[in-house]
Formats: C-alpha cells, sequence, structure tokens
C-alpha cells in the first residue's frame, strides 16, 4: 500500500467579500478556487503567478493558517484541524512557515536567539534551558548564522542575515513542511542566491518538504521538483520544472516563461492583451480568454479542466493545449504548441 | 561573512556605558525622596498632623525654629500635614494610576482579541465612560457608597481607564497584523505567550507615556475632589486638601497653599520626566 503524501491538499476555495465603494454591495472575489495540490516528503513544490493571483492564501490554507470555504488539507493523512485550537497548535512544529519581510516577522524587541528558542519553549523540546541554547547555536550554524549572533537585535543584522534567522526559527522544531512565502523578493540578488542555496542544502540534508510560493520564475526553477501555474486562483499547469519552464502548454505559462529576459537570446516575448484579471468579475469560461492569444468560441463557454494532457501526461487546463480544439493558428498542432499565434517582438 | 558586515560600532556599542541625563538623574532623585517620605512619614514628621499649637498660629516659614514651613491657621505644623500630605497623594496617585492602566489595558486586549460582541460591549463602556462627566460619576459614587479611601482611590482609577482601553485596543489590532504576532502565532504560541512577551512589551512605551500623562491627571482630579469636599476627608490631609483648604488664607499666609503646590508642580514633572526616558530605554532599536 502506498504510503499517504505529505500534505494533499482538495479543492481548496478561499472566498473574500469585498465592497466596491463606501455604499457597494459586496462582491465576492474567490482568492483561491479549487485548488488542488500533493506534495511528498522531501520534495519541493513550486507555486508561481503574478501578483493576486492566489499564491499566498494557498500557502496559508495549505498551512492551516485559514480555513478554506470548500475542500480540504491532509497533512500526512490527518486533517487540518480549526485555527488556534490545541491540536492545531500542537500541529505547528511539524508545519512552518517563513515570510516574505524577515524584519516584520521578526520582534525587534527581542534577541534573535531568544526568538529562535521560542518554537523550542513553546512545544516543549529540550528539557533545560542550557539544551535550548545548544539547539540555537546549533540552527544558527546550520543557516550559516555564527551563535554569537543569538544576542543581536533584529535590527543589527541585515536583510539577508535576517532571513536566516527567520529560517533558523522555521527549522527549530524540525518541520516535516516549511511553505516559504516569497522568501527571497524582499532580498538583494547576490543574497537571494544565497538564500536559495541554503533552501536546497538544508531540504537535502533535513529531508522537509517545501511549498516555495514565488514570482521568481528562475528562483522556482532552481529549487522545486515540481511546478504548478496558478491564474486567477487556478492552477492551470503543473508539472517538472524544466518541462514547464522550458516549454510550457499553457498559453499563460508561455507568456509568463517568455517575460524571463535571456542575455543573447532573441527577445520574442508575448505581450498579452487586455487587462490584468480582477478576481471580483471572473470572466466566463476559461479565465485566462480575454487575454489569451489563441482563444477558441469553446474557451469562452466552457471551463478547462486541469487534466493530463493526450500527448506527454503534463497536466494543464486549456482546451487548446489539450487539443480538444484546433488552434487557430496556420496549421499547428496543439499539442506542439509553443509559438502561440500573436507573437510580438519587443523592441 | 565575518569582520565585513559588523561595524566597530556596533560590537562596541553592547558595552557602550549608559551616560544618564542629568534631568533625570533629578526625577530620580526627587521622586526617590518622595518615596522615601511617604513610607517613612511617621518617623520624619515632627509633629502630628493634627496636633495643634495655637499660640503660633499662622507662623510664617522662618518666624520660629519650631515649624520651619510655619503653621495653618489652627496652628498646625506646614512641614508634618505637608509629609503626611505626600504619603496620601502618592497612594492615592500611584494606586489609581496602575488601577487604570490595568483595568484599560486588560479590557482593550480583550476587545482588540476577541473582536465582534466583546468589542462592542467593551468600545460602549468606553464610549459611555468617555461621555459621562466625571465628577457626577464621582459624586454619585460617593454619596451612594460612603466615603473611605479604598473606594476613593479605585474611583480615581477608573478616570482614565477608557483612555488606555482605546490605546490598548487599536496598537494590539495593528500589531496583530504586522507581521512578528502573526509569525509567533504559527509557531503556535498560545494567546498569553503572543501577548504577554510579544505586543504588550512592544506597546508598552505608548502606555506607560499614557500613564505618565494621568498621574498628574490624577493628582490634580484629587485635589478637586477634595477641595470639593469629595475627596479625602478631614482630619485627613493630601496634597490637594491642602491646597484647598490654604486657598482661603492665600494672601495673608500664601506658605500654607504654596508648599503643597511646589511639590505637585515637581512631583508631576518628575514623573513625565521619567516616563519619557523610560519609554526610549524600553525600545532597543533606539540604544
Amino acid at each position: 500500500m502506498r504510503k499517504a503524501p505529505l500534505l494533499e491538499a482538495m479543492g481548496l476555495t478561499r472566498r473574500y467579500a469585498m465592497r466596491r465603494g463606501f455604499l457597494g454591495r459586496p462582491v465576492e472575489v474567490r482568492a483561491v478556487d479549487g485548488v488542488s495540490l500533493t506534495l511528498e516528503r522531501g520534495r519541493t513544490l513550486g507555486l508561481v503567478g503574478e501578483s493576486g493571483c492566489g499564491k499566498s492564501t494557498t500557502g496559508r490554507l495549505v498551512l492551516g493558517l485559514e480555513m478554506p470555504d470548500a475542500g480540504s488539507v491532509a497533512f500526512e493523512g490527518q486533517p487540518m484541524p480549526a485555527p488556534g485550537t490545541p491540536p492545531w497548535r500542537a500541529m505547528r512544529a511539524r508545519m512552518q512557515m517563513v515570510f516574505q519581510d524577515p524584519l516584520g516577522a521578526l520582534d525587534r524587541r527581542m534577541a534573535i536567539g531568544a526568538q529562535i528558542a521560542e518554537p523550542l519553549e513553546i512545544h516543549g523540546i529540550g528539557a533545560r534551558r542550557a539544551e535550548r541554547m545548544e539547539r540555537v547555536a546549533a540552527l544558527l550554524r546550520d543557516v550559516g548564522l555564527r551563535p554569537d549572533q543569538a544576542v543581536r537585535y533584529p535590527h543589527e543584522l541585515s536583510g539577508g542575515q535576517r532571513q536566516r534567522a527567520v529560517l533558523a526559527r522555521a527549522l527549530a522544531t524540525d518541520p516535516a513542511l516549511l511553505v516559504c512565502d516569497e522568501p527571497i523578493s524582499a532580498l538583494d540578488v547576490s543574497i537571494q542566491a544565497q538564500v536559495m542555496n541554503l533552501l536546497v542544502e538544508l531540504q537535502s540534508r533535513l529531508g522537509t518538504a517545501i511549498l516555495f510560493v514565488s514570482h521568481d520564475l528562475r528562483a522556482v526553477r532552481q529549487v522545486s521538483h515540481r511546478v504548478a501555474v496558478m491564474y486567477l486562483g487556478r492552477i492551470v499547469e503543473e508539472g517538472e520544472p524544466d518541462a514547464v519552464l522550458h516549454d510550457p502548454a499553457h498559453p499563460y505559462a508561455q507568456a509568463l516563461v517568455s517575460a524571463i529576459p535571456h542575455p543573447g537570446r532573441g527577445q520574442r516575448r508575448i505581450l498579452l492583451q487586455g487587462d490584468p484579471p480582477n478576481p471580483a468579475d471572473r470572466p466566463s469560461g476559461c479565465a485566462f480568454h480575454p487575454r489569451c492569444p489563441v482563444a477558441v468560441a469553446i474557451c469562452a463557454k466552457e471551463d478547462p479542466m486541469l487534466k493530463p494532457r493526450p500527448g506527454d501526461g503534463r497536466r494543464v487546463a486549456c482546451h487548446v493545449a489539450q487539443g480538444e480544439v484546433p488552434a487557430p493558428s496556420v496549421g499547428r498542432s496543439a499539442a506542439g504548441l509553443n509559438r502561440p499565434a500573436q507573437i510580438s517582438k519587443a523592441a | 561573512m565575518s569582520g565585513i558586515a559588523l561595524p566597530i560600532g556596533l560590537v562596541d556599542g553592547r558595552k557602550r556605558r549608559r551616560r544618564w541625563p542629568l534631568l533625570v538623574l533629578a526625577a530620580m532623585a526627587w521622586l526617590g525622596l518622595m518615596l522615601g517620605i511617604a513610607v517613612l512619614a511617621d518617623a520624619v514628621a515632627p509633629y502630628a498632623y493634627t496636633a495643634l499649637d495655637l499660640r503660633n498660629r499662622l507662623a510664617a516659614p522662618g518666624a520660629t525654629w519650631l515649624h520651619p514651613l510655619g503653621t495653618d491657621e489652627l496652628g498646625r505644623d506646614v512641614l508634618s500635614r505637608l509629609i503626611f500630605s505626600i504619603r496620601m497623594s502618592l497612594l492615592i496617585a500611584f494606586g489609581a494610576t496602575i488601577i487604570g492602566a490595568l483595568i484599560g489595558t486588560a479590557l482593550g486586549v480583550l476587545a482588540a482579541h476577541f473582536r465582534g460582541f466583546v468589542e462592542q460591549v467593551v468600545m460602549a463602556l468606553v464610549d459611555f465612560s468617555a461621555s459621562l462627566p466625571f465628577l457626577i460619576l464621582a459624586l454619585a459614587v460617593l454619596a451612594f457608597f460612603g466615603n473611605s479611601l479604598t473606594l476613593f482611590i479605585c474611583l480615581l482609577g477608573l478616570h482614565a481607564w477608557e483612555r488606555y482601553a482605546r490605546i490598548a485596543r487599536g496598537l494590539v489590532i495593528s500589531a496583530g497584523a504586522q507581521g512578528y504576532a502573526a509569525a509567533v502565532r504559527q509557531l503556535g504560541a498560545s494567546p498569553w505567550r503572543i501577548y504577554g512577551r510579544h505586543v504588550l512589551p512592544n506597546i508598552a512605551s505608548t502606555l506607560i507615556v499614557s500613564m505618565t500623562l494621568a498621574f498628574p491627571e490624577i493628582i490634580l482630579l484629587e485635589s478637586g475632589l477634595s477641595f470639593l469636599g469629595l475627596g479625602v476627608q478631614p482630619p485627613e490631609t493630601s496634597l490637594g486638601a491642602m491646597v484647598g483648604y490654604g486657598r482661603e488664607y492665600l494672601t495673608r499666609a500664601p506658605w500654607i497653599l504654596l508648599s503643597p503646590a511646589v511639590v505637585i508642580v515637581l512631583t508631576t514633572f518628575s514623573v513625565s520626566v521619567l516616563g519619557d526616558w523610560l519609554r526610549d530605554r524600553l525600545d532597543p532599536t533606539l540604544h
């Protein structure tokens, strides 16, 4: 019998009520709309998409920081308890979060050593104080800080060092799952590489599963074993990072990937038409069809399902990429949809 | 990663000697003196505060060696009365300030933690308390329950609680939206730990400043109530009562009123200076 995956989320939906204007009627916004994902032990799933597509909300739902309006999260085969309850709190030792803004995530009145020791105190790890301090020193060394930096306050550290401290705190209880919510976007480019290398190294040593939420495609490619592309609260494509990020099947993923600048290569970028999506006013059918360069009539009517593509089995939610309808371009097979119809040559 | 990232100033900063501002030292010395006098009042006072010396009524300071700060209209020694008044006023002011801060902060934190119905109830109480003239409340309470020192302190404690409640609620809500509280919550911390170890220390500076503002107010309020005959009852005495009763002799014997007035001014000023300094000291980012 196959062991249950570490994390299994089924059909997660999260709605928010949004009010337009002072007296406007509340409008329902579906930040996350039926997202399912699984994560095996010791693996990394990259979650990419533009801002506002529901990546971070998915991360929070998976951690149980918020309750989904529909759908369920199972962690190590157990359903997620309600936030704030004692079983939920006990579960925090197994799953941790790394935040985007390390300065905001640290208490600026406490030395980082005391903050890294906090999860140990909360979850009763290490009976004596000396034992915990030893663990803190080991954690600091693990993330590339010096043990004597434990007495420093967050404002005395650089951005990269702060993120390392946040990482050390997240790893203190030896969690099985780490959700990294844009962990590098607040850092300098040189520091980003260091932090990502650190993540990969720690994962190989500790066997932690990581849900890596980011809008940085190259970062995701570097750390992930699988990649899921989100658009307007849904996963539109999922697969191996090399496949998805080299040869994307979904037109939205193609547009995303073409936006990565490549030095020395022909600057052929797909410029998306139309406005960025408004989650309160979701287009009918495929949510991407108003901006899609290869949209056909059915795209405005029927919602595409996320399912394996006939050719290579990659999971993609697109009528055209699935080959259900012929691509509108000149005699191009849908499965080999590499260059969509409208390619503008960027200046 | 090693030496480059650490400017020398930062390394030394940890062992940098603390230079105490002169004004803060003076304020501390004054408050220490006041506390010492309050504790040792029985030993320090040359006379009992009710002792009469009818031959030396309304004696000016320095007129006789017996009464260095003069006497009042009944020949009671002003210095002795001042010493016992300091004890009474400090007890009332510290007691009431602490009661008000505790009640207000607790209710404010509760409102921010539970939101919803609890918050509405607390906020309704706050608005009620803020819109009710305190003097009327004081009159009603003292008329119904009689006057006792404990009741009087508790009553004054209710004077400024709504301010702490409002401040605490606002600050806790905004702290909850900030990263550090959310981060500690997702570590699995209990609400006690989140509020006690993280949120309250972070918002304490504002509350402390507000306490140092309320302290002088309470001393003055006590004076006002005593003056109206609602506060400390004769023969007990307090700084406010001394000012109140000394008012009648303002032109003929100003020393009766001036010495407690000077003590009030210096004490409230010292508390303000000390509070401001404490606020800065409690913030590690300002070192």
